[in-house]
């Protein structure tokens, strides 16, 4: 209050030597404060400090409803998330030396879960996979073996669909950048199942996707002429995420498009009429010319797209609830599964924590990446 | 062989628009048609077009089994009240940010900018946290009190959206690029900043005020992750988790057709009315962040 009264004496010192009109106004900066105040308070109450909030409480036990006090547990939960380890093991063999076999004649390994219980270095480890090397089984570790998993899934999904919904977008700016009449309606139709809730079109996609009634296999089946059976598209822990894939690439690629249209239209007309006289043709004048030309609006498109890929959730809840065999759990849905469902909001704090250095890590990389390939 | 090219990009573009149409008019046109009939139109073009025996049994149904009307209520008072606040909030700060000058402003305007890259799904988790914490102020025997929490209630799913970064972003870039004559001409006539922002800045900015609008609406309406979290009662439900709990249940197709028809009926209904502003404005909002 004193610096507002001090700064109100000063505000009307000068403008009572020059604007005689003014000195009842109050000062300036009361005015930076009150219209400025409300949107900070929001950003800082349920942006900033809930994000503090999950640093800080990433080190703890924290849970949503718990009669005990809330302790320090220094690096436990981040260790519990991403420690991995390995062992090896050989088959067992009987007093002879020879080794033992199943019926089916598969070697006979000591059971992996008395062996990690007896062994303190490999107290808290469950088994994420194993493969088998001459008669070695090698047997991955991972103290929370489905986050470990998630963070599979979620690479996998973004691996595919950055690729698919850019592409996609790409194709579709370049159809109705064509000069033809109605070609607005085009533009409309593509658009609209940006509009559509993703909740909405994951409902609608699951009977698509059904396995004896839905189109996609009726089609498969009489594309193939009956030599395809139907796939289970949401029940296959294989073909499960693709499908998430596919629909996920559908429906949001209008807004890369609408992005690259206005890129496309922002390419000189000049540059094409240079590249014709240069004797390119189509493929040239693309390559040449609207590629090095759309090279801003490429990076945009890849960042933002990959930025909202890593947040898979709603489909997955929606589709297949993580399944089939946790094929399609990714690293949001763990947070909600552990933080959420599971109240362990200190566990669910690390794994947001974890997920939001991960997608700066790539932004920054990303940015890297296209930045040096205009140096070269 | 001009006409055959243009010919031949009509029907791909008519075939690409196929794929990209068919779920929704196919959603649409079942959700008014019984049970056998959606399965025995399903491999045809029938499929998307409103023939044979249409009926309403399936809105009907939905209606008596799920309480819609009221996460439809829920949705629209979310919805309304976010956006509403949101404008007001997000220029006013983007006023300062753009056409005042004072100390930290820059400081200010980087924080905005760098906050743009949290997405809402690294601090649902503890953001559940602190609002199970917050108080609502209630009136009980003649007098306000504290009680409960912010669980289970409108505000919950309105107050953490209200200010955006992305949207002050989109205001703050609109706003400086109007020419400052006007703004310093009013103020040697004695106009305070917030006459500025009102008779000034506020009429000249319709477009970014619409865009702003169109996109909150949308992420808003939308809405999924933060209301399965923070609103498990029906009271304060909106329409997503209700259809998705609906839809879990695993009644009949055809009504699950008509309640995801219902609930897609005001963002398409809003869509088709402001078609072209709709997709000027993503497009912009895309380029410039």
């Amino acid at each position: 209050m004193n610096a507002n009264t001090s700064v109100n004496s000063s505000d009307t010192l000068t403008v009572s030597s020059g604007r005689p009109s003014e000195p009842q106004r109050p000062p300036r900066k009361r005015y930076v404060f009150l219209m400025s105040a409300p949107a900070l308070l929001g950003l800082f109450m349920f942006l900033v400090l809930p994000f503090l909030m999950a640093l800080g409480m990433s080190f703890t036990d924290q849970r949503l409803l718990s009669p005990n006090a809330t302790e320090w547990v220094g690096l436990r939960n981040y260790d519990r998330l991403l420690n991995i380890s390995w062992l090896v093991q050989e088959p067992v063999s009987d007093a002879a030396g020879n080794l033992k076999q199943t019926a089916d004649g598969e070697l006979v390994y000591p059971r992996l879960r008395s062996v990690l219980r007896n062994d303190p270095e490999y107290k808290d480890f469950k088994e994420y996979t194993h493969w088998s090397f001459d008669n070695k089984r090698v047997v991955l570790l991972a103290k929370d073996p489905s986050f470990i998993q998630s963070i599979i899934n979620t690479l996998l999904f973004v691996i595919l669909v950055v690729p698919i919904q850019c592409g996609t977008a790409l194709g579709l700016a370049l159809l109705i950048n064509q000069k033809l009449r109605g070609i607005f309606l085009f533009r409309t139709v593509f658009f609209s199942p940006v509009v559509t809730s993703i909740v909405v079109v994951s409902i609608v996609w699951s009977f698509l996707y059904h396995k004896d009634l839905g189109l996609f296999n009726h089609y498969l089946s009489a594309m193939s002429f009956g030599l395809i059976g139907p796939v289970d598209w949401l029940g296959d822990p294989d073909w499960a995420m693709p499908s998430i894939v596919l629909m996920s690439a559908w429906q949001a690629a209008g807004v890369q498009m609408l992005i690259f249209l206005a890129g496309l239209q922002g390419i000189s007309g000049d540059l094409y009429e240079a590249a014709e006289l240069d004797g390119a043709g189509p493929w040239g004048k693309f390559v040449n010319v609207t590629l090095p030309g759309l090279k801003n609006t490429t990076i945009f498109v890849v960042i933002s797209t990959t930025i909202q890929a890593f947040g898979l959730f709603t489909q997955v809840d929606v589709m297949t609830r993580g399944g089939p065999q946790g094929s399609t759990s990714t690293v949001m849905y763990h947070a909600v599964t552990k933080g959420f469902r599971e109240q362990d909001i200190a566990y669910g704090s690390a794994i947001s924590v974890i997920f939001f250095l991960a997608i700066l890590a790539i932004a920054l990389l990303q940015k890297r990446f296209f930045d040096k390939r205009e140096d070269a | 062989m001009k006409h055959l090219r243009k010919l031949g990009a009509y029907l791909f573009l008519l075939l690409i628009g196929y794929v990209f149409l068919f779920p929704l008019l196919f959603m649409i046109m079942s959700s008014f048609k019984p049970e056998q009939v959606i399965f025995a139109d399903l491999y045809s073009i029938r499929a998307i077009l409103p023939v044979g025996d249409l009926t309403l049994d399936n809105y009907r149904q939905v209606f008596e089994k799920s309480d819609v009307l009221l996460y439809f209520r829920n949705s629209i008072l979310i919805t309304s009240a976010t956006v509403i606040l949101g404008l007001f909030v997000n220029s006013l700060l983007a006023f300062t940010l753009s056409r005042m000058r004072w100390s930290g402003r820059k400081y200010i305007l980087a924080a905005v900018v760098a906050l743009m890259i949290i997405p809402i799904e690294a601090i649902v988790v503890p953001l559940l946290l602190l609002v199970s914490k917050l108080p609502t102020i209630g009136w009980e025997q003649g007098g306000f009190v504290l009680m409960g929490s912010w669980l289970n209630s409108l505000e919950v799913q309105i107050l953490p959206f209200v200010a955006n970064s992305f949207f002050i972003f989109l205001f703050y870039q609109f706003f400086r690029d109007i020419p400052k004559d006007f703004d310093e001409a009013a103020e040697l006539d004695g106009a305070t900043p917030f006459q500025i922002y009102r008779h000034i800045i506020v009429p000249m900015s319709g477009p970014v005020f619409a865009t702003v609008a169109i996109l909150h609406f949308l992420l808003m309406w939308n809405q999924y992750i933060w209301p399965i979290m923070a609103v498990q009662g029906e009271d304060a439900r909106p329409v997503m988790p209700g259809i998705q709990i609906f839809f879990g249940r695993q009644t009949s197709w055809g009504e699950i057709m008509a309640y995801a028809s219902f609930v897609t009926l005001p963002v398409l209904a809003v869509f088709l009315a402001f078609q072209k502003k709709f997709v000027s404005s993503l497009a912009g909002a895309g380029i410039k962040g």
